[in-house]
């Protein structure tokens, strides 16, 4: 929309066009900018004043100054550790769900009979409620009664303490994770169906085989899901609650205790809501980071193909 | 594929012509179909034991559950448990009130709002765009805790608690998941479509309502059938503002099942009714997926301009 004379700036420095296409804009968005300002931002606000105060919800809260921030950083003997399993959870978990989810719709998009039906069964771990999820797989795992184990036991190999071995119970629980990717697999399913027949025809005709297809037509053009999944696992797996929570407890001598359960511990048990606050104003702050950081060194490998050239 | 057979041989276009001589089977081709079947077996497998150890609990009795080496096939089994735990709460209510009171609401209202917001997002191009969608992101990444407690305090300040509205308004509101992902898939839709709109003489609501969002139907499915689900799920919040017995839904009823079981010390049958009333839960949502995933996964292609 270039204007060969120079356009009169009206207002706030934009054109008419450009303040038109602004106040359009805001309009669109106007429900969610309602609803953030309602529903996220007061709350927000209302937790960080509450992080600066030693709260236990029976008595008014007491204003601390900063004191719950510096007896996280420097006092409490857990941060470290709860830390560290955080950071192994989803320094795991995120790249490699999304991998699997992403192979497994490659998988599915080929030519294969009663695809409906492999669809369905591959989403399916997904649909299930996370406490019955853990009902389930804390039975499964169990050394005594468990199913796994006990299969284990019947071809000769060693039973697996899945969730009682503290060097074993992370790593459980990202592979329950793995299980449970249909979310992203039906996104990326959505994705590859709509790549353009015609661009693998013309790479059919130049030559190239299936390996060159993939890494040159396929993989780019699904480039923007990519990450979106990266960036949804990568927050939801910071926030990971439920299933930790009923299967673990955090246990096995707290290798499984992630920040979340640690954050829902210091609120609920031990009534410390000030410093609950304040642990979720941190991790709140580590999640918009770890976001900035893979959106910009996104603009590298992410494709933003708009039809043809 | 569809190559077109054309009427004489010169027509013949280089690009027919090349893959109509792209052999249909070789050995490579044909073991790589087998491997590729192997694979899904195993995985499917794997993927689907969970829920098979599930729904074949449902109709064990306590001795078989608890037996070692487990059973995959309990002999006699026990079908009834589906009736009677089903008859043990009022889950007919609570699946009443799951679909109509919560979770068809709630679909409609993040479907809808969703795509609304995430046009704005993406197909209007203005000052300040960036910031605000940065924001929108952000708040995902808000974990819930941190507006637990003040948003109840909101909530019991508006006098909602105990009815559905604090989990039904809100999705009218655009949800930051849904909204991203929209406007992602918008944004693959070319500007010369919307260029030809503009020149066409219509607005930008017109523009989403006849155009974007008829070329989106796949995304907009998918975003209908994980809301639907999610809600379907939900066990938190319910649990905080829904406090009647007759307004539960199918989470908490499932709760409440098992806050009984776990008070009576060894109540007869307490695992098998668990694992029934979570089959009959869980089979509905496959049924949903499986009649709509047609549409959204082979929908249509979202350029709209096949080459």
């Amino acid at each position: 929309m270039a204007v060969s004379t120079a356009p009169k700036k009206l207002w706030f420095g934009m054109t008419t066009s450009e303040r038109r296409n602004f106040f359009t804009g805001l309009t669109f968005i106007s429900p969610w900018l309602l609803g953030f300002s309602l529903w996220t931002l007061y709350p927000l606000i209302s937790s960080l004043r509450f992080s600066l105060t030693r709260y236990d919800l029976l008595r008014d809260p007491v204003f601390i100054g900063l004191r719950n921030y510096v007896e996280i950083f420097t006092e409490d003997p857990l941060f470290g550790t709860v830390t560290y399993n955080t950071l192994y959870y989803v320094g795991l978990s995120a790249p490699l769900g999304v991998a699997s989810a992403f192979l497994l719709a490659i998988l599915l998009n080929t030519e294969i009979r009663g695809r409906s039906a492999w669809r369905a069964i591959f989403f399916f771990p997904a649909i299930i409620p996370a406490f019955v999820t853990a009902m389930v797989w804390q039975f499964l795992l169990n050394v005594q009664y468990g199913a796994i184990n006990g299969a284990l036991q019947a071809i000769g190999l060693p039973i697996i303490p899945f969730i009682a071995n503290p060097a074993l119970a992370k790593p459980t629980l990202i592979m329950i994770h793995l299980w449970a990717q249909g979310n992203a697999m039906v996104i990326f399913l959505a994705t590859l169906q709509d790549v353009p027949r015609s661009l693998y025809e013309a790479a059919t005709v130049d030559g190239a085989g299936a390996w060159q297809k993939f890494k040159n037509i396929t993989v780019p053009m699904c480039t923007p899901v990519i990450l979106f999944n990266m960036v949804i696992a990568l927050i939801y797996g910071f926030q990971n609650f439920t299933l930790p929570w009923l299967l673990t407890q955090g246990g096995p001598n707290s290798s499984t205790e992630l920040y979340t359960l640690f954050l829902y511990r210091n609120a609920f048990e031990y009534l410390r809501m000030g410093k609950a606050s304040a642990l979720a104003w941190i991790l709140f702050v580590v999640i918009v980071i770890f976001t900035i950081i893979l959106f910009r060194t996104s603009e590298r490998w992410v494709f933003y193909g708009s039809g043809d050239e | 594929m569809s190559v077109q057979a054309t009427s004489t041989p010169q027509t013949v276009s280089a690009t027919e012509q090349t893959l109509r001589k792209a052999p249909r089977w070789t050995i490579a081709s044909v073991f790589g179909t087998i491997l590729k079947y192997l694979l899904l077996t195993a995985l499917a497998f794997s993927f689907l034991l969970p829920m098979f150890w599930m729904a074949s609990s449902a109709v064990k009795d306590d001795a078989q559950v608890y037996t070692v080496p487990p059973v995959w096939f309990p002999n006699p089994a026990y079908p009834e448990n589906f009736i009677n735990a089903w008859a043990t709460h009022d889950f007919n209510l609570y699946a009443f009130n799951t679909v109509f009171r919560y979770a068809l609401p709630v679909t409609i209202g993040v479907t809808l709002s969703s795509a609304f917001v995430a046009y704005g997002f993406s197909r209007i191009q203005w000052k300040g765009r960036n910031i605000f969608f940065f924001v929108c992101l952000a708040t995902m990444m808000v974990p819930f805790q941190v507006t637990m407690v003040p948003l109840f305090i909101i909530f019991k300040n508006f006098g909602w608690v105990n009815t559905f509205l604090p989990l039904v308004v809100p999705a009218f509101f655009g949800a930051p998941y849904f909204i991203f992902m929209l406007r992602q898939f918008f944004m693959g839709i070319p500007t010369e479509l919307s260029d030809a709109a503009r020149i066409d003489g219509a607005n930008e609501f017109i523009t989403m309502w006849r155009i974007i969002l008829p070329l989106t139907k796949p995304a907009l499915m998918v975003v209908a059938l994980f809301t639907f689900m999610n809600t379907w799920n939900e066990y938190l919040g319910p649990l905080i503002y829904l406090r009647r017995e007759e307004q539960y839904v199918l989470a908490l009823g499932l709760e409440s099942l098992r806050r009984t079981i776990a008070s009576i010390a060894n109540v007869a049958l307490a695992y098998p009714y668990l694992m029934a009333v979570s089959t009959i839960i869980t089979v509905p949502i496959l049924i949903a997926f499986f009649l709509t995933q047609r549409t959204f996964i082979e929908g249509i292609s979202l350029t709209g301009l096949k080459g």
